[in-house]
């Protein structure tokens, strides 16, 4: 246990814990964008910068990566921290002009409008990782990632195309923050939209009702993972005992 | 060089073997022929290999020796020759001299004039290496000898008294000793940080964990800089000695040597070097009877430029994709494989067998307060003398750019030196009495970085090179946080815009503004100070980005968008060497009185015209 200062309030937090997850238990906001609890920190976003004090040393840190330390100060809402927050969210604004959540964020961030100018009307992808990470770490397949450097970054599969060893689980789907990757069942396809391309996943059909209700990759890899046999996996959710 | 290879199993024996070395090697004529990158482009090879033909040819074989070295620096002037012990100075050499050198110099001891550096002026021709002011105010004591050996023999390293650091590191040293040692000479960084080395080796010594590792950064990405090229290439034993005994210091066993596959010659001769000196027994089990062991490994970088941040460098070395991650524990506690690591560039690697042999308080007497020892520097733009040059701490600019580089050429007037690479500060000339070290550069805006300078003289458009440097981070940013993927290509769009004259002046706050969060907020180093050649030079040249602005004209004639190209009619003689020349057939031949012209919406702005006219009759406005 350690006590530290955020704004002012003092507070205790296991050691080892981030600045984050500490402000987080003492219902202190700090804005993030590729945080998940699911998945390890990954310092992309720069939205949940904070202002740290540690004897005479005054810097700024990502709190989603910087661990609680006895006595260290910390001010979440510096000028410095509050410029970082806007302009991240000006630079988001023009690359993903039109996503709702982004707008929301920046608003309640204060910001109402970008001075750069948008170059891709459709983007909505922010580059947090999360999708790619938590394929990795979450379900363990690592069937997409993030591809190129720089602004030429982006979420793909291999060469844009091998959907070879997605499952097609929508995790990716679930964790996306701006809604990037979508995900539709029509009948007994499942289709799976990234950024850089779609691919569809053929569903298993219920042996009693007839529904189409996962897809045939992802029950294989559940059947594989649990050693279960394969009758197990027959029914949907709704005709199992 | 001996033929049979010895393992030495004490230092008796390596000193044994040193003496052997020296007692085989005669005080006879050797030609050194410079075989660095740059001179290998002139026939560096070749040379030397007519050179060997051409003393078989006169029987001389006993009596001369041909030495193939690493890079002399005096790249402007390759292919570089030097007859020792007399030391003289042969430039500008090619295939074709080579018979002349031998039969004239060799044979008869006549130089020969025409190969001699000419100073300037004109004014004399100096025949000594060591009379050359290129030479002359430098402090070559890293890399001075890359003119002397060859740096695929262990045998010449050794001649030189190579790996006696080593040796006295492990016969009279405590590894605590060691790393006192290097504190109290006041070794930092040469990568660009300027952190001092005793301190990572101190915190890594005492991190907890069995495995610890070395790593040596050759991973130069920065435009114009090649010193830890040169070095890695012409000198490499220098290196793995000086990570050997980091090694001991750290408490480490294994090392990575991280060389960018793009340096071929510098991989291949490293890997002569671990291979020669494992034959030694110099590296692996049980270095000289020590009971201390150290591999090294050589790992080859694929080319990005973030690969350079320590530990993006890591996460190369580890499999995973070049990027950097938060250092919020150091990677002297937490670093590659999540242990205890010595990250040092080649330069400061290269330092360590100095201040163990000649003592920290020698070395500690040279350079300025914060800031000891030499640092190498690659001279590089509007320079007369390109090249590398080995300065101590806290000689001015002025003496590294006009002394030891000679000037700009065609008289052109000097504008700004860019000193830290891409992500350094364009220095002014009002600046150019500054000392020359760690903290001084830091004040002005700029940096040490890696030591890369490029010099720009009045041609040079300031925000065209602001521009210039920031679309190279911004292609090289790995993309991973906000502030740099996307701020970096925020400020170039703006800078687009300024450089086509479309810029208005509330922008130029904009830049400030994001420059501030762009330092701020990036993840890691190349983030951070990316945005410093353009917060330099809007505080040294604003003017020129007013002029762009305000009266949208680009005063140095480099902005396309702002420029037109137009006869001189006083000046034209109607000889219609830029109709010729124009790809765009924009120049119009129509007569006598106004002899060409040229159609400005079809202008391409290539600037051919200007280069074929001779009698200065194109201009730019």
């Amino acid at each position: 246990m350690v006590t530290l200062k955020i704004d002012g309030r003092e507070i205790t937090a296991d050691s080892g814990k981030t600045v984050l997850e500490a402000a987080r238990e003492n219902n202190i906001y700090i804005p993030t964008l590729c945080v998940n609890e699911a998945v390890a920190a990954y310092g992309a976003c720069r939205l949940c910068m904070v202002e740290v004090t540690r004897g005479n040393r005054k810097r700024l840190v990502a709190s989603c990566l910087y661990e609680v330390a006895e006595g260290l100060v910390v001010d979440t809402q510096t000028e410095r921290v509050v410029n970082i927050r806007r302009m991240v969210m000006e630079l988001l604004l023009a690359r993903c002009p039109n996503s709702s959540e982004v707008i929301d964020m920046a608003r309640n961030l204060g910001v109402d409008k970008s001075r750069f100018q948008p170059e891709n009307q459709d983007n909505s992808c922010v580059l947090c990782a999360l999708c790619t990470r938590v394929c990795r770490e979450v379900v363990g397949k690592s069937a997409i990632s993030l591809v190129s450097r720089g602004t030429d970054r982006q979420v793909a599969l291999p060469f844009c195309d091998d959907s070879d060893a997605c499952i097609a689980c929508g995790s990716c789907v679930y964790v996306c923050p701006t809604n990037a990757i979508k995900m539709e069942d029509r009948g007994d396809v499942r289709i799976i939209t990234w950024p850089s391309s779609a691919h569809e996943f053929k569903m298993k059909k219920c042996a009693s009702c007839g529904s189409h209700f996962a897809p045939e990759k992802q029950i294989a890899f559940m059947m594989a993972k649990s050693g279960l046999e394969a009758e197990k996996f027959e029914l949907c959710m709704n005709c199992r005992p | 060089m001996s033929d049979k290879i010895c393992k030495l199993t004490s230092i008796e024996e390596l000193e044994k073997k040193r003496a052997l070395v020296l007692a085989e090697r005669p005080e006879i004529s050797t030609v050194t022929v410079c075989c660095g990158t740059g001179c290998q482009a002139f026939g560096g090879q070749k040379v030397a290999q007519a050179f060997q033909e051409a003393i078989t040819a006169h029987n001389l074989k006993d009596q001369v020796v041909v030495k193939t070295t690493g890079c002399h620096g005096f790249c402007e002037r390759g292919l570089l020759v030097v007859i020792r012990p007399q030391n003289i100075f042969y430039q500008h050499v090619r295939l074709e001299d080579v018979e002349e050198i031998i039969s004239e110099t060799v044979v008869n001891g006549r130089v020969i004039e025409r190969l001699l550096y000419i100073t300037p002026d004109g004014s004399s021709k100096i025949t000594s290496e060591e009379d050359v002011p290129f030479y002359k105010k430098q402090m070559r004591l890293v890399f001075g000898a890359n003119g002397y050996i060859d740096p695929t023999e262990i045998d010449d390293y050794i001649a030189i008294g190579g790996y006696s650091a080593l040796a006295k590191v492990l016969s009279s040293m405590k590894p605590e000793q060691v790393i006192e040692e290097v504190g109290a000479a006041g070794l930092r960084g040469r990568g660009g940080g300027g952190f001092p080395a005793a301190t990572k080796w101190k915190s890594t010594r005492e991190a907890h964990g069995e495995t610890k590792y070395v790593i040596c950064n050759c991973d130069e990405g920065d435009p114009g800089a090649f010193m830890d090229r040169s070095l890695m290439e012409g000198n490499p034993h220098n290196i793995l000695e000086g990570m050997i005994i980091g090694a001991f210091a750290a408490g480490s066993s294994k090392g990575f040597v991280y060389i960018r596959n793009e340096y071929p010659l510098a991989v291949k001769n490293t890997e002569i070097a671990i291979r020669q000196a494992e034959e030694y027994g110099l590296l692996g089990e049980n270095i000289l009877g020590s009971g201390f062991s150290f591999r090294i490994v050589i790992n080859r970088g694929g080319g990005a430029f973030v690969c350079g941040e320590s530990t993006a460098l890591m996460a190369s070395i580890e499999g995973k994709v070049g990027e950097p991650r938060a250092k919020y524990v150091h990677t002297s506690e937490k670093g590659l494989f999540d242990c205890p690591t010595v990250l040092n560039n080649v330069e400061t690697w290269a330092n360590v067998p100095l201040i163990i042999n000649r003592g920290s308080e020698w070395y500690a007497s040279i350079g300025t307060e914060n800031s000891k020892g030499t640092k190498i520097f690659s001279l590089v733009g509007k320079i007369n003398n390109t090249g590398l040059v080995e300065v101590p701490m806290g000689i001015s600019l002025r003496e590294i750019i006009y002394e030891i580089g000679g000037g700009i050429p065609d008289g052109k007037k000097f504008k700004a030196v860019l000193t830290g690479g891409p992500s350094g500060g364009c220095i002014p000339e009002s600046l150019l009495d500054l000392p020359v070290d760690f903290d001084e550069l830091t004040r002005v805006g700029s940096m040490m970085g890696s030591g890369a300078m490029i010099v720009m003289d009045e041609n040079n458009c300031m925000v065209d090179i602001a521009r210039y440097f920031l679309k190279f981070l911004e292609e090289e940013s790995c993309g991973k946080c906000v502030p740099c993927r996307e701020g970096l290509k925020g400020m170039r769009e703006i800078l687009d815009d300024i450089s086509e004259g479309k810029g208005d002046e509330s922008q130029l706050d904009l830049l400030e503004e994001m420059s501030a969060v762009i330092q701020d907020g990036s993840l890691c180093g190349l983030g951070q100070t990316a945005p410093n050649p353009v917060l330099t030079t809007l505080k040294y040249f604003r003017d020129e980005y007013l002029a762009h602005i305000v009266d949208k004209k680009c005063p140095a004639g480099v902005c396309k968008a702002l420029i037109s190209y137009n006869i001189v009619d006083d000046n034209c003689t109607a000889c219609r060497l830029c109709v010729k020349a124009c790809p765009s057939e924009a120049i119009e031949f129509i007569g006598k009185k106004i002899p060409v012209v040229i159609h400005q919406e079809k202008c391409t702005k290539c600037g051919a015209c200007m280069e074929a006219c001779k009698f200065k009759a194109v201009e730019i406005r």
